[in-house]
């Protein structure tokens, strides 16, 4: 762990990423007890500028509404959406991703179609359906980003598993006769992580991005502000309100950067191979 | 500075003087933005907004209205009433023919009657107090109506009674007519061609009943699905007219002071739209009548006006719109006061059940209102849930009556009998239909006065009568009314004479024409 966390820090990409992260996560809890208020409540004229007034630092929207407050409460939503939508996409994905690759033969052909099937439909059309079937809301939002999110999961853990129930120590636990679920969680999966944590860092970029792109069509939860939501709303007055679209852009934008940081930190720190030859 | 603006106003005085007393030109296209896309175009079946913006140029009424809302002749030449005022005898234009060469005759009114007698459940409404329909002779039809009906004059018009080809239409499957797609009417314009999702092509009928109308050779409806869309496509000149309603209301102002536009907020004096919250007096905390006046204070709605509509429209006072006929503004009034929003839903004894509000998905300036509203009322302590729906969605929901708020607007046709009392009396009430008496509103009095309303003479009567509805409605309120609703509709100024009704755009492209 230490020789992990060693690695990590020694990767710039992944001390921005991590600082990134951080901030944006302490934003998402710590923000909403600075403004009590609701981000919807209108709290001055529209379209006012920013750095006007101090206590609407980056202006307000088309009703009035403090977009400085909107980011903070939408730091929280896009968060939240990014890390149990991937989360939920990981426990879909690894159980099929590991019992594929580890039974192998029917058993692999059947959940490799299977997961095929979702691979081959674009993943934003499906999600898109999705949310318009079953209402936006923010359980309707990450199940479908979930559903379209896990496919990847699963045929990476499978190729891992794959290429490690042939080693020894696997065909080992085998012979001594343990049951496939112990050989599966105990021998296989925990030297198959790292990759899977690797993709997971993306994910939660990805997912980030699918529901700004989900709220900016007007699919996003209405009682929730997002900044995707943001994003989408401020859209047709960009040309008189650049900061309305600008500043939740820039948010989303840096957001996804710093995971995408944090996994090339973690792919450095992580792979084996990589980390030998920085000793 | 001001001697500049002077000459500037002279100026534009003079150009508008000129522009009037010149003689209209021929030829021309012009491109207008339809929004959003019509689901057809067969105007006997189909009354949504869009059809009858594109269907008004192909089909007509008997009559036309002046922004007075006068009658004025279209496919009738003229018209009396009998002293009892139970008979109407209409003269039909001689020489009218239908697209396809066939001559448009009385047997086209009476089959017109009978068919949108099943297919528009407003002109059914309408055709209530009709006892018998006659044609004496080809031109002339005689209405003979069980008792005197005061706005019956008012119920003409091309949307509300359109005339269908009785030769095209009689003895098939109006629903499967191959003519639905490609309509044949009376009008100025004939149907050409729609390239779905792209645009819809309107060309002149060049055997119109109007010597010298109509003047352009043909009118483009284009489709545009995105508002920010549109309005650059004003900008950038590919588009001549905005109708109402096409760009949000942010864009107004900006695309107002282009060098060569035109804006005017005529044109909507039949209609005169007037929004509402439905507010469902079936069930749950609406069912209180102190919640519903507590919705009403809670509601800012001089900032909906101001913010969301940009100062166009007028915030409502009551069921009827201010150029409804016996509009009276001596009703209860309800200032935007949350402090008395909140006691009387104390008083009523509101615990924060969930209310679920339903917004109208009409665009962006719809959007920002729902969500206006919204922060209202949760500012006084109820607990709003918006549920986010598409149109059609939206519509089911409020037709099946599974709603606790939900946004409209709606037309007001003139006249209380016509587009008022539909939305109060009880036996309006029916499910699965998104206007009328959607609220669930029921009370005797408020039904005997809109029944006798619409049958009592002289006009004073009415009045009086009309004025007591709207006092007890206005005191009960059964719906939470907003504003009345102005679309201005801008153009670029080398069109001219484009609205000339209160039907506006709606019938509005056979007296327009293109200055070149």
């Amino acid at each position: 762990m230490k020789q992990f966390w060693k690695s990590m820090l020694k990767s710039p990409s992944g001390v921005v990423g991590l600082i990134i992260l951080l901030l944006a996560i302490s934003v998402a809890v710590f923000g909403p007890l600075l403004f009590p208020n609701s981000p919807w409540r209108m709290v001055q004229r529209p379209f006012l500028p920013p750095f006007t007034l101090s206590t609407v630092p980056l202006g307000t929207d088309a009703l009035g509404r403090d977009v400085f407050a909107g980011m903070i409460f939408g730091a929280r939503v896009s968060l939240l959406v990014g890390l149990v939508s991937t989360l939920v996409a990981l426990i879909v994905g690894m159980p099929i991703g590991a019992m594929a690759g580890y039974f192998g033969g029917k058993v692999d052909d059947a959940l490799m179609r299977f997961t095929e099937f979702f691979q081959t439909i674009p993943s934003f059309a499906l999600a898109i359906v999705l949310v318009a079937i079953l209402q936006p809301s923010i359980y309707s939002i990450v199940a479908s980003i979930a559903v379209v999110s896990w496919p990847p999961v699963a045929r990476l853990v499978r190729g891992e598993v794959l290429s490690l129930r042939s080693r020894e120590y696997v065909q080992a636990a085998i012979v001594t006769g343990q049951s496939n679920t112990w050989i599966i969680l105990r021998e296989i999966l925990p030297n198959a992580l790292s990759p899977v944590i690797v993709l997971a860092s993306l994910m939660v970029a990805t997912a980030i991005l699918l529901e700004s792109s989900l709220a900016f069509l007007g699919l996003g939860d209405p009682n929730l502000i997002s900044w995707g939501y943001m994003v989408g709303a401020g859209r047709t007055v960009i040309r008189q309100a650049w900061w309305i679209t600008v500043f939740p852009g820039v948010a989303i934008l840096i957001s996804v950067l710093g995971l995408n940081l944090i996994g090339e930190g973690l792919n450095d720190a992580l792979n084996p191979r990589l980390s030998r030859e920085g000793r | 500075m001001p001697k500049r603006v002077l000459l500037g106003v002279l100026l534009a005085c003079g150009l508008t003087a000129s522009a009037l007393a010149q003689e209209p030109k021929t030829g021309g296209a012009i491109n207008a933005v339809i929004q959003p896309e019509p689901p057809g175009l067969m105007l006997a079946m189909l009354q949504n907004g869009p059809v009858q913006m594109v269907s008004g140029n192909i089909f007509e009424g008997l009559l036309r209205y002046s922004p007075k809302l006068e009658p004025q002749p279209e496919l009738a030449e003229s018209w009396s009433v009998s002293e009892d005022a139970k008979t109407y005898t209409f003269k039909l234009r001689k020489g009218v023919t239908w697209h396809d060469g066939k001559p448009f005759t009385a047997a086209d009114v009476l089959f017109s009657i009978e068919m949108l007698k099943q297919t528009h459940a407003r002109a059914r409404n309408n055709l209530a107090q009709v006892d018998k329909v006659e044609a004496p002779d080809d031109y002339t039809v005689v209405f003979t109506l069980k008792q005197p009906f005061g706005p019956f004059l008012g119920i003409f018009e091309v949307g509300s009674m359109p005339m269908v080809p009785k030769h095209l239409y009689e003895g098939t499957d109006w629903k499967t007519n191959p003519y639905n797609n490609a309509p044949v009417g009376t009008g100025p314009f004939m149907f050409k061609e729609w390239q779905k999702g792209s645009f819809i092509r309107l060309v002149k009928n060049p055997n119109y009943h109007e010597k010298g109308k109509p003047y352009l050779d043909e009118i483009y409806w284009q489709i545009i699905p995105d508002a920010a869309a549109r309005s650059v496509a004003f900008e950038t000149g590919k588009i001549d007219v905005l109708p109402g309603g096409s760009v949000e209301n942010f864009d107004v102002p900006r695309l107002s002071k282009l060098k060569d536009a035109c804006v005017t907020g005529a044109g909507w004096e039949f209609f005169s739209p007037l929004a509402w919250l439905w507010l469902n007096n079936r069930q749950g905390p609406l069912a209180d009548k102190r919640v519903r006046q507590a919705v009403m204070y809670a509601i800012d709605r001089d900032f909906a006006k101001d913010v969301i509509w940009n100062g166009l429209g007028k915030v409502a006072t009551g069921p009827s719109a201010s150029t409804i006929k016996y509009y009276t503004d001596d009703v209860p009034k309800y200032p935007y006061d949350p402090a008395k929003a909140k006691a009387l839903l104390k008083e009523a004894g509101y615990k924060g059940e969930k209310i679920r509000l339903l917004p109208l998905a009409y665009g962006e300036t719809w959007q920002r209102w729902g969500e206006a509203v919204k922060q209202n009322l949760q500012d006084v302590g109820m607990n709003i849930e918006t549920i986010a729906t598409d149109v059609a969605g939206g519509n089911q929901k409020i037709g099946d009556w599974d709603y606790d708020i939900a946004f409209t607007y709606l037309y007001q046709y003139g006249d209380p009998a016509l587009g008022v009392g539909r939305n109060y009396v009880s036996s309006a009430i029916a499910k699965g239909q998104v206007f009328n008496n959607v609220e669930g509103y029921s009370n005797p009095e408020i039904d005997k006065l809109f029944a006798d309303g619409a049958l009592a003479t002289p006009d004073s009567k009415r009045k009086e009568l009309y004025e007591k509805a709207q006092k007890i409605l206005v005191e009960d309120v059964p719906v939470a009314w907003m504003l009345e609703l102005q679309f201005p509709t801008i153009t670029r100024c080398k069109v001219k004479n484009l609205i000339t009704t209160g039907i506006g755009v709606n019938d509005g492209f056979k007296d327009a024409w293109l200055d070149k």
